[in-house]
């Protein structure tokens, strides 16, 4: 029954029952204006309850306010069932198998068209459906881990996850490809950096940026991009692959500990930060843009630890905070703190009782950098001094989001302050660099002429 | 189905088109006057060529409900175009690149729609559904338009009937396309997501004149409105034309009403024609069922051809590739429109589908000019097996081009077996319509989610509504009555100059006739003078007229004072030449007699002619120049 006039409340629920119009009725529905003809669709939970909406013949939909309603004629009834097409995943023995764990993100899908969802393709005969050209790079099995979108992302799941990987490798794939939705991949990239380690195959994570329901979007070639990744690279690391530019020209290999989404919604948002990419990856060739990555090797020799704390958060410092921000972490149990500081990594001193305090209550405070690109030097100037007196370790050019899943997996390890320094200092895999390359740090600033001129010269 | 044989365009009579059972439908584009554009903030209407960026992204079809591929999505991922986008920073930004979702939708121009839904008497839709209507050929980046249905229903009058509105919608305009060669199509996108205003109208126009003069009244309504756009390409109609037995066709893109009765003869012609191909189908045994073709590649046998095309390929390794159609012989001469025939529409798909767009991109047997030899033809079609009474095409370029031209080939004589293609179709040049892509289905409209719904309380409809202007036909009958000059009317009646009209006459008093000559015969002089302007702006007319009443300005030095305005970007009320009155000439022309004496005048018969240019150069602009002639005569009649 509830279902019958799927999301219909008050009004326009009445008005539905009273002539027995039910969701995906073709019907007549007549104003004093007009008739409108079409079906009856579900109404969106988020939307009022004043409005009937119909799908026309021609295909648009309307909303019809249910006052204005003077009948409703039924002639039929048109329930959309939805299947997204399944073509056996083909099987070639000379390819290499490789798994796709998905977490969330929708990389493939089919559109209900008349409401508007996106139907997730997963297994691999759906994704055969709509990426044929996957066969010809693989054999794809695939695993639903979750369905959870990115910032539902957490602890349980990057447990989950790396103990699924672990298995992978275990069962002795390829390569893997991780789903993933984009806003928070890069916080899954670098604790799947930590929790699985000495990969002797690609961890390849992906998503799209664009809705993989428009034709023009980045979804099918990162899939492509990433498939082919795992398959076939010698880089047996966790990496990010989403789009280099946004043309349809090429991907991007980002390390899972130096990436971070710098647009809200561009494709070509992932970036990597204080250092280059380990690779371009195209339809026809991986490039590795540098050679210190880890190599593939044949054995299963995989190293999983899941350990995660949950108690630990990200400060974003601003101008004038007080205290009372820090006091309440340390009041509500919390074992960890990073602290995104302004320049080389700065506080207020109005924070240092309560830094004070966190120290004295054995918590761990690391400090990173807003500014994102760049090192947390607090030996400059006396400020930053003051405040290693007080505790709070620099962690060189960590990212915020990085020293945040870090710090929760070593502190999940470990009570004993120094083991937790120690762990955190000690680079897993490019999380903290000796040194920033010069062009590690490249915006380049529209409207000046060389850089128009370079932008004039190669597609964005 | 009757013998009817289409006659020439001159000839044919409204009775000759019922025969066939002329039907057409209009869907007319229109830019509205707006600001900013529809779904972001970019300007709208600033076109430019120059570009700084530039951006590639290919269109993948994504799956309809049935899991099947739309038609038309299928052919545009067969062409395998790189879709080239130029962006100039000014006119687009991220949205219309796709790479951010899109802004609430502009209320300026949803206000214009809603007012000419009301003009249409079309029922306003109480809450607004934005939709993508999938479009695979690269002409709007996302590889959708957003669109919305902004009112169901409506009438106009037509001679002494009533011709209905379907729908009225309201969507993004696409990118202007630049070229489109081999596998590489490059648009420009300055005209990007700027609003335009979609109307439908049903199929109710029975002749091809009747179908232009319908899109006359329904442009004259919208430009009535002062709010739309206008000059080239502000207006764009899709026209549906379909004879008994055919199938609706659209017409895409015709760039002026003119140019719809030649376009809607030829294609009712070619529809007509192909249903009569059919039947010549039928009477030799061929059928959708029994349709045989065949396919070779015959690239070794033509190696030494001196036919120019061939040769050339053949030169860059290209390859070469024959089609039998099965008891065709003859066939690709079949007339379909105004010399053009059955050979094209397979020449067209080649082209559009395989991406050979260097003419021509085949030849037949059939043909009577000359392309490879005869000795050439016997030993192709010994070869891959042909009779005499077969059609052989052949097709030559890049191998896999070429592999989808051969399918295609056979694909589109099959459909003959079936009469009209579902397709749409470009206006061309001469009159004729040429192939440009499979006609999309329903399955291609899906919603938003980017947008909420959106609701139009009745107090915005109520409030457009006491503002609505009258209709142009109404102002048409005022203006005679007032005796506005013949050729000033239509123009003033769909101009958004007719409310300033209206307020001269009824507010200033001015007198009507003065009015119309300013606003819509000066403009014209203007240009005629050689100055260079796109318009001018209203409230200069409004001034002058206003100048005019108060006697700030005489009626000879408006249009002076509008060539400033427009040459050189100066208009100052305070600085207009005053009017001299009647009674003051006889001043100045006395005060210039020293000036014609001093001249020695070649021929003393010119003397009048010479004064009176003398005093008008010095009161130009301030006096009727009759009144200036009167008093020279009266004067030199005086002296002598
Ligand atoms: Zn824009």
């Amino acid at each position: 029954m509830a279902d019958d006039y799927k999301g219909y409340k008050d009004e326009a629920l009445a008005v539905l029952m009273k002539y027995e119009a039910m969701v995906w009725c073709d019907v007549v529905v007549s104003t004093a204006q007009t008739n409108f003809i079409g079906i009856i669709l579900p109404r969106s939970e988020t939307s009022d309850h004043l409005h009937i909406v119909l799908k026309l013949r021609s295909g648009y939909n309307v909303g019809i306010l249910a006052d204005k309603v003077t009948d409703i004629k039924i002639e039929g009834r048109k329930e959309a069932i939805y299947k997204i097409p399944e073509k056996e995943f083909p099987y070639d023995p000379v390819k290499p198998n490789v798994k796709l764990l998905g977490t969330g993100g929708t990389i493939a899908s089919r559109l209900d068209y008349r409401t508007g969802a996106v139907i997730p393709a997963f297994t691999p005969g759906e994704l055969y459906g709509s990426v044929p050209e996957l066969a010809d790079i693989c054999n794809l099995d695939t695993e639903k881990l979750y369905g959870v979108f990115s910032e539902n992302m957490g602890p349980e799941q990057w447990k989950g996850t790396a103990l699924a990987i672990g298995k992978a490798i275990e069962s002795g794939v390829a390569g893997i490809v991780v789903g993933h939705g984009t806003d928070t991949m890069h916080h899954t990239a670098a604790i799947l950096s930590f929790m699985v380690q000495n990969s002797p195959v690609p961890i390849v994570m992906v998503g799209s940026q664009r809705s993989s329901d428009r034709p023009s979007s980045d979804a099918a070639l990162n899939l492509m991009y990433s498939v082919k990744t795992a398959a076939e690279s010698d880089i047996a690391e966790v990496l990010v692959c989403m789009f280099g530019p946004t043309s349809d020209e090429y991907g991007l290999l980002h390390r899972g500990t130096r990436v971070r989404k710098m647009h809200s919604s561009y494709r070509s948002t992932f970036r990597t930060i204080g250092d280059i990419p380990v690779a371009m990856v195209s339809r026809k060739e991986i490039t590795p843009l540098r050679q210190d990555y880890k190599r593939r090797r044949s054995d299963k020799n995989v190293i999983i630890n899941t350990a995660f704390e949950e108690k630990v958060g990200i400060v974003y410092y601003y101008p004038n905070m007080k205290p009372d921000v820090i006091d309440s972490l340390i009041d509500n149990g919390y074992r960890g703190i990073v602290i995104a500081g302004t320049g080389l990594g700065h506080v207020n001193k109005p924070l240092y009782p309560a830094l004070q305090r966190a120290k004295e209550k054995n918590i761990a405070v690391y400090m990173t950098v807003q500014t994102l690109w760049g090192y947390v030097q607090m030996y400059v100037y006396d400020t930053g001094r003051d405040m290693m007196e007080l505790g709070v370790v620099p962690t060189a050019n960590m990212l915020p989001e990085v020293a945040y899943v870090k710090l929760g997996w070593a502190l999940g390890q470990t009570d004993d302050m120094e083991e937790v320094k120690r762990i955190m200092l000690t680079p897993i895999n490019g999380e903290i660099t000796e040194r920033e390359p010069s062009n590690g740090y490249l915006i380049y600033q529209g409207g000046i002429p060389e850089v128009e001129e370079f932008i004039s010269k190669h597609r964005k | 189905m009757n013998d009817f044989v289409f006659k020439p365009f001159d000839e044919m009579t409204d009775d000759d088109y019922q025969q066939v059972g002329f039907m057409s439908g209009l869907e007319i584009h229109q830019q509205l006057l707006t600001e900013k554009k529809l779904f972001c903030r970019c300007p709208a209407g600033m076109y430019n060529q120059k570009f700084d960026a530039e951006i590639l992204r290919h269109m993948r079809p994504t799956l309809s409900e049935l899991g099947e591929y739309d038609g038309t999505a299928l052919m545009e991922f067969k062409t395998k175009k790189d879709i080239i986008y130029h962006i100039n920073r000014d006119t687009v930004c991220t949205y219309e690149m796709d790479d951010t979702p899109p802004f609430e939708i502009n209320e300026q121009a949803l206000d214009i729609a809603l007012e000419i839904a009301l003009l249409y008497q079309s029922a306003t839709t109480d809450e607004i559904h934005i939709a993508r209507k999938q479009y695979l050929d690269g002409s709007i980046p996302t590889g959708f338009q957003r669109t919305a249905i902004v009112s169901i229903g409506g009438k106009i009058p037509y001679k002494d009937r009533m011709i209905d509105i379907i729908q009225l919608s309201i969507e993004e305009d696409s990118c202007r396309e630049v070229s489109d060669v081999g596998h590489r199509r490059v648009y420009i996108a300055d005209r990007l997501g700027m609003p335009l205003l979609e109307t439908v109208t049903a199929p109710d126009m029975k002749t091809p004149v009747e179908v232009a003069e319908v899109g006359k009244i329904l442009s004259n309504i919208v430009k009535s409105t002062g709010k739309v756009r206008t000059g080239a390409g502000a207006a764009r109609e899709d026209v549906n034309v379909s004879v008994t037995g055919g199938t609706r066709i659209e017409i895409k893109g015709v760039p002026s009403l003119k140019r719809i009765p030649l376009l809607t003869y030829n294609e009712a012609m070619r529809q007509w024609n192909l249903l009569r191909l059919r039947e010549e189908l039928k009477k030799r045994e061929i059928t959708t069922e029994i349709f045989r073709s065949k396919s070779d590649h015959v690239t070794r046998l033509l190696r030494k051809t001196t036919y120019t095309p061939i040769a050339a390929a053949l030169q860059e390794e290209k390859v070469v590739g024959s089609v039998i159609l099965r008891g065709f012989k003859g066939l690709l001469n079949w007339q379909t429109q105004t010399e053009t025939y059955f050979s094209k529409e397979i020449s067209d798909r080649v082209r559009v589908v395989a991406c050979l767009t260097t003419l021509p991109n085949i030849i037949h047997s059939d043909s009577t000019s000359e392309t490879i030899s005869i000795a050439e033809w016997q030993k192709v079609k010994k070869a891959i097996g042909a009779t005499d009474k077969d059609t052989v095409v052949i097709v030559w370029g890049n191998s896999m081009d070429v592999d989808t031209a051969m399918k295609e080939i056979a694909i589109r004589a099959k459909e003959a077996t079936l009469g009209v293609p579902s397709e749409t179709r470009q206006a061309l040049k001469d009159g004729t319509t040429g192939f440009e892509r499979i006609l999309p289905g329903p399955e291609r409209m899906y919603p938003d989610t980017d947008l909420p719904p959106k609701r139009i309380p009745d107090e915005r409809i109520a409030k457009i509504k006491s503002q609505l202007p009258e209709y142009y036909w109404e102002r048409v009958k005022w203006y005679k009555k007032l005796g506005v000059p013949q050729d000033c009317i239509e123009p003033l009646a769909i101009s958004k100059l007719a409310l300033l009209f209206k307020k001269a006459v009824k507010e200033f008093g001015v007198n009507p006739k003065l009015v119309a000559v300013v606003l819509i015969q000066l403009p014209k002089r203007l240009k005629k003078m050689q100055v260079e302007f796109e318009s001018i702006e209203e409230n200069v007319f409004e001034g002058l007229l206003r100048a005019y009443k108060e006697g700030l300005v005489a009626k000879e030095g408006i249009l002076p004072a509008l060539y400033d305005a427009v040459k050189y970007g100066v208009f100052d009320l305070d600085n207009l030449p005053p009017p001299i009155e009647d009674k003051d000439i006889k001043g100045f022309v006395e005060n210039s007699l020293t000036e014609i004496r001093v001249k020695t005048l070649r021929d003393e018969d010119n003397f009048e002619a010479v004064y009176k240019g003398i005093v008008m150069n010095k009161v130009r602009g301030r006096i009727d120049g009759t009144v200036v002639s009167k008093a020279v005569i009266k004067y030199v009649k005086e002296i002598k």
